[in-house]
C-alpha cells in the first residue's frame, strides 16, 4: 500500500487539485454530514435565492446518516451512504464552493463535470465499515435541519478518517481502474 | 392447541433486531475471513481486512455493524395448532421492532408514506412481514434487517421458458453488473426462480436469510448456485475497489410456476448480511 496522504480541512481548490484517483488519504478537521433530505432542502433554499444554512466553501461533505449515539459516545455507527442518490443535487452544492465529498459508489457525468470545473474531489470510504469509521469521529454537532433526525446537517470533528480518492478533479475514476485487471467476463 | 402470549413475540423480535444488527452471523463472518486469503487484489484484501475489523468492533462493543440498520423483514412460520392470545400478532411484531430499534440505538429509517410526505415513523415500523402457516405447534421467526444501499440494486425479470438456464444467468449477471460497487460488496446474492412475479421476489429475499454454508437441496440448483458465484466473481467488481471477491455466495430458492413463465428475481445483499432466527 502506498503511503497515506494527510489532509486537514478546510480543503482549498489548490490542495484538492493535487489529489489523484487512487490516493489513500487520512482526513482530519471538520467535515459536514448531509444526505438525501438535507440536500433536497439545501437546493430548494438556493432555488429560492437563500443562502445555505452552513457555508460549504472549501469544505468536505460526508454522505452520512449515523445510528443514534449510545450514552458516552459522540456518535453511533457512521459509514458512508450511496452517493448516487445525491447526484441530482451535488452540482449545485459544488457550485457553492464545496471541494470534497465522501461516500460510496458511482457518480453521474453531471457531478464529475462540476467537479472538474470547480476543482473538487470525490472520496470513497469502505461501505458498511460503520463501527470502524465511528472510531475516528470525535464530535458530532447538529447545525441545521434538526427535524430530519439522522439526515440533519452536522459538523463532525474527525481524526485520521480513512478514505480513497476515487474520482479526482480531472475526472479520473479509480473504481474503473481498480476493476479492469480483474474483469474476465 | 398451544397458547402463546403475543408479548413473547414482541420480546423475541426486539432481541433479534438488536442481535442481527450488532453481531454478524457466523456463516458470513467466516466467509469474509476466508476471502482475505483468496482475494487477488492487494487493495481488495485491505478492504476485506477493514470489513472484518468492523465486524469484530461491532461484536465486541455492541455497536451496529452498519449505520443503515435497515427496514425489518420478518418471516414467520406459524404452526396451525398455535393460538395467539393477549393482542394482535401484527401489532406485537411491530411493537418488537419499535422496542429493538429504540433500546438498541439502531437507526430509524422508515418513512410512513413513500411518495409525498416521506415522514419518518421514528421507530422503524412497520416491518415487512411474511407469514406462512405450517403443521405443528411451533413458531419459527427469521428476521433480516435490510439496508437499502443493496436493496435498491435488486431486480426482477419475467422470462419465458425458452430463455432457460442461460436466460437466468444473464438476468443475475445484468443485475450484479448494474449494481457494481454500490451495494457494498462482497455481496450475497439471493435468487428466486418460479412462482408468480411477487412469489419470485419473496423467494429471492427468503434466499438471503438462508445460511450461505447451505447449498440448495436440488443438485441442479446447487450446481447453478456455484456457477453463478464463479461468474459473478469474474466481473472485477471485487470488494468495492476492484478484485475477485465480488460475492460470497449465491443462494437460490425456487417454486413451481406456470407453463408460460419463468420469473426470476435477484435480491442483492451487502457484506453486512444480517439475519437472526428463533423457534418458540
Amino acid at each position: 500500500m502506498a503511503e497515506k496522504i494527510r489532509i486537514t480541512t478546510p480543503l482549498t481548490e489548490e490542495a484538492a487539485r493535487k489529489l489523484k484517483a487512487g490516493d489513500s488519504v487520512l482526513i482530519s478537521g471538520i467535515v459536514y454530514s448531509a444526505r438525501d433530505a438535507a440536500h433536497k432542502r439545501m437546493v430548494e433554499a438556493l432555488d429560492r435565492g437563500e443562502k445555505l444554512p452552513v457555508d460549504l466553501t472549501n469544505q468536505i461533505v460526508y454522505y452520512l446518516g449515523p445510528t443514534p449515539a449510545k450514552p458516552g459516545n459522540p456518535i453511533g455507527s457512521a459509514g458512508p451512504t450511496t452517493s448516487g442518490r445525491m447526484d441530482a443535487y451535488a452540482p449545485k452544492i459544488i457550485e457553492q464552493g464545496l471541494k470534497g465529498m465522501i461516500g460510496k459508489g458511482s457518480r453521474s457525468t453531471a457531478v464529475v463535470d462540476a467537479m472538474k470545473k470547480h476543482g473538487a474531489v470525490y472520496f470513497a470510504a469502505v461501505g458498511g465499515a460503520a463501527a470502524l469509521i465511528s472510531k475516528c469521529i470525535k464530535k458530532y454537532d447538529v447545525l441545521a435541519y434538526d427535524d430530519l433526525g439522522p439526515e440533519a446537517i452536522a459538523a463532525l470533528t474527525v481524526e485520521d478518517f480513512p478514505a480513497i480518492v476515487v474520482i479526482d478533479s480531472e475526472g479520473n475514476n479509480f473504481y474503473e481502474e481498480g476493476q479492469k485487471p480483474y474483469r474476465k467476463i | 392447541m398451544r397458547t402463546i402470549e403475543v408479548e413473547q413475540i414482541t420480546q423475541a423480535i426486539a432481541k433479534m433486531c438488536i442481535n442481527a444488527c450488532y453481531y454478524l452471523s457466523e456463516d458470513v463472518y467466516e466467509a469474509l475471513v476466508a476471502s482475505k486469503d483468496t482475494e487477488e487484489s492487494p487493495l481488495g484484501r485491505d478492504v476485506l481486512d477493514q470489513i472484518v475489523k468492523n465486524a469484530d468492533i461491532a461484536r465486541n462493543e455492541d455497536r451496529p455493524i452498519c449505520q443503515d440498520t435497515g427496514m425489518t423483514v420478518v418471516f414467520m412460520e406459524i404452526g396451525q395448532d398455535v393460538h395467539f392470545v393477549g393482542g394482535n400478532l401484527v401489532d406485537a411484531v411491530n411493537a418488537g421492532v419499535a422496542k429493538g430499534y429504540t433500546e438498541g440505538y439502531l437507526r430509524k429509517s422508515v418513512v410512513a408514506e413513500p411518495l409525498f410526505d416521506r415522514k419518518n415513523t421514528t421507530n422503524n415500523t412497520p416491518a415487512v412481514l411474511h407469514i406462512s402457516i405450517v403443521p405443528g405447534d411451533k413458531v419459527k421467526i427469521k428476521l433480516a434487517p435490510k439496508g437499502f444501499g443493496s436493496e435498491n440494486k435488486s431486480g426482477l425479470q419475467m422470462l419465458v421458458p425458452a430463455d432457460g438456464v442461460e436466460g437466468v444467468k444473464k438476468v443475475v449477471l445484468d443485475v450484479v453488473k448494474h449494481a457494481g460497487m454500490n451495494p457494498c460488496p462482497p455481496m450475497i446474492v439471493g435468487v428466486g426462480i418460479g412462482g408468480t412475479m411477487e412469489k419470485a421476489a419473496i423467494l429471492s429475499k427468503k434466499a438471503l436469510v438462508r445460511s450461505i454454508k447451505k447449498r440448495n437441496e436440488h443438485p441442479q440448483y446447487a450446481k447453478l448456485e456455484q456457477e453463478l458465484l464463479e461468474m459473478i466473481n469474474k466481473t472485477g467488481i471485487g470488494p468495492q475497489l476492484g478484485g475477485t471477491t465480488t460475492a460470497l455466495a449465491v443462494n437460490i430458492e425456487w417454486y413451481p410456476t406456470h407453463i408460460a413463465g419463468l420469473p426470476v428475481s435477484v435480491n442483492i445483499s451487502c457484506h453486512a448480511t444480517r439475519h437472526a432466527e428463533i423457534e418458540l
